[in-house]
């Protein structure tokens, strides 16, 4: 599927496609984030892996504006998420998000599900999105499912829908949030397939995961975060063969 | 039509049961006049009260303090007080307030007519209920799924009108239903104004004609009638949203 490109003004493929500095966040008292850094460029996927409760959710959340925060910056494409005028919209239809939970619509089709946002947020004739649909569906090979609800889907049907639904509204990043923590084993690896297909076709991708092997895998630069701090990150086949910090070796260790 | 009342005049002559409008043209064309008012009142109301409650809910979502705060006295105002004293309120209240304007005749009249200001009287009261009723719903709405549609570049408009009120919808439809059949008994009220609706008329009919017991029981069935056709309408609806996997 061609991906038509354009970039907000300004942004060029030189600088990182997500730049994430010194972010701090706190739910009232409660420091989340305390100074987190990193940065994307297009193409690239980072895996961010650690302990619950470290933060991975909401550092990601901070990158589709779901969540404000009250210190750094975060620039995607060249718009600043922290800005008080942040269209919200425009940074929107360049981030997709897929939940733990898939978060489907219940009430919609697979299909309508994966055309609703096209045809009401980006104004596409119906017809187009309808196929785009049908398209996107194939791709994350759910064949024959367009028309069944999401409560007669399993948990990895319903997060291909997930991620077909992201897709179809044609973002520049993917932001991958533990997609298939709540999934059965079996089910786990179809999304898996799906995801890695998305960035070998060049996906700019931020993944929490816990699938170590996966991280390893597809992903181009691994950070583990804990207490809200980025720890330790490199490119996975170092980070993964000679982890420094003495935290990040307790936690692969437990993990692996 | 002449048989039928050629036999309820019998009826009555041998009987003493006097169903006037089965054989009376005056009455019978009284009767239905006030029985086409009686749904007149129950179609705007309904359909005012869950405009208003549709409203109201997305209000009482807003940003604005001071939004959330205007619809909450109004809910507590009208489900706080007699709707009777409501319609009185609006009726002798409200309207001496307003200026009147001649009418065809040349004669002074008030702008809004008794059938209006019912109907008026009788939304602010079912859609307040509506409000609380839709609300309960949409607060059993998981907050991860708007965030969905957030993340998806919907509006706070378009995620309520596309995703949350068609899900809330759902889970109240059956405290929907309620109120509704409520609304359509309390309609009877209009009578306190002089709207001519089902009630009224049938006062006028049994004054005449001192036929109380029987109109008594013509009410009984056609309210009956009324509120089970409302109630097998919101079941097919109900029927109708189903989803697998949702709701029971
Ligand atoms: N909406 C919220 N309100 C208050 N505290 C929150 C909220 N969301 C997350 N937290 C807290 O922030 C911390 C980090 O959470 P999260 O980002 O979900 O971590 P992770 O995804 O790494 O498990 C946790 O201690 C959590 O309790
Ligand atoms: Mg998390």
């Amino acid at each position: 599927m061609p991906r038509g490109f354009d970039p907000p003004t300004g942004w060029t493929p030189d600088q990182p496609l997500v730049a994430i500095d010194d972010v701090h966040k706190s739910f009232g008292e409660v420091e989340v984030l305390k100074g987190v850094s990193l940065s994307v460029r297009r193409g690239e996927v980072a895996c961010i892996i650690g302990p619950s409760g470290s933060g991975k959710s909401t550092l990601i959340r901070c990158v589709n504006a779901l969540v404000p925060f009250q210190k750094g910056s975060i620039k995607v494409l060249g718009i600043e998420v922290n800005d008080p005028h942040l269209d919200k919209l425009r940074l929107r239809k360049h981030v997709g998000m897929v939940f733990q939970q898939y978060n489907l619509f219940p009430h919609r089709t697979a299909l309508e599900n994966v055309m609703m946002a096209p045809v009401q947020v980006l104004k596409r004739l119906r017809a187009e999105a309808e196929a785009e649909a049908y398209a996107l569906l194939k791709k994350v090979r759910l064949e024959g499912k367009e028309h069944a609800y999401p409560g007669e889907m399993s948990g990895g049907q319903q997060q291909r829908v997930a991620i077909a639904r992201s897709l179809a509204m044609h973002p520049e990043l993917m932001l991958f949030d533990e997609v298939t923590a709540a999934l059965d084993p079996e089910t786990v690896k179809e999304v898996l397939v799906a995801i890695r297909q998305l960035a070998e076709e060049g996906m700019t991708c931020i993944l929490v995961t816990h699938e170590m092997g996966f991280a390893r895998e597809v992903g181009n630069h691994v950070y583990f975060t804990d207490r809200g701090v980025i720890v330790e990150h490199g490119p996975p086949a170092e980070f993964f063969a000679a982890p420094r910090d003495p935290r990040t070796q307790a936690f692969l260790s437990q993990i692996l | 039509m002449h048989g039928i009342a050629i036999w309820f005049r019998h009826l009555y002559e041998t009987t003493g049961i006097n169903l006037t409008i089965a054989y009376d043209p005056f009455d019978r064309a009284r009767f239905l006049d006030g029985f086409l008012v009686t749904l007149e009142l129950s179609a705007i109301t309904i359909i005012g009260s869950i405009v208003v409650g549709v409203i109201g809910a997305w209000l009482q979502g807003a940003r604005l303090v001071w939004t959330r705060r205007i619809v909450q006295v109004y809910i507590q105002l009208f489900r706080n007080t007699p709707p009777l004293v409501q319609m009185f309120f609006f009726y002798f209240g409200l309207s001496s307030l307003l200026p009147t304007i001649k009418n065809s005749f040349g004669m002074q009249e008030p702008p809004v007519s008794g059938f209006a200001w019912a109907c008026i009287s009788l939304i602010f009261f079912a859609g307040a209920f509506n409000v609380e009723i839709f609300r309960s719903g949409i607060e059993a709405i998981p907050s991860s799924t708007i965030e969905a549609a957030e993340a998806l570049g919907y509006t706070r408009l378009q995620t309520y009108l596309n995703v949350v009120l068609p899900l809330a919808m759902r889970v109240c439809l059956p405290a929907l239903t309620n109120n509704l059949v409520n609304l359509i008994k309390t309609t009877t009220l209009a009578y306190a104004i002089a709207v001519p609706e089902l009630l009224y008329v049938s006062n006028q009919i049994w004054s005449d004609s001192v036929n109380v017991p029987v109109m008594m029981v013509v009410l009984f069935i056609i309210y009956t009638a009324l509120v089970g056709l409302l109630v097998a309408a919101m079941k097919a609806w109900e029927r109708a949203l189903h989803r697998p996997g949702l709701g029971t």
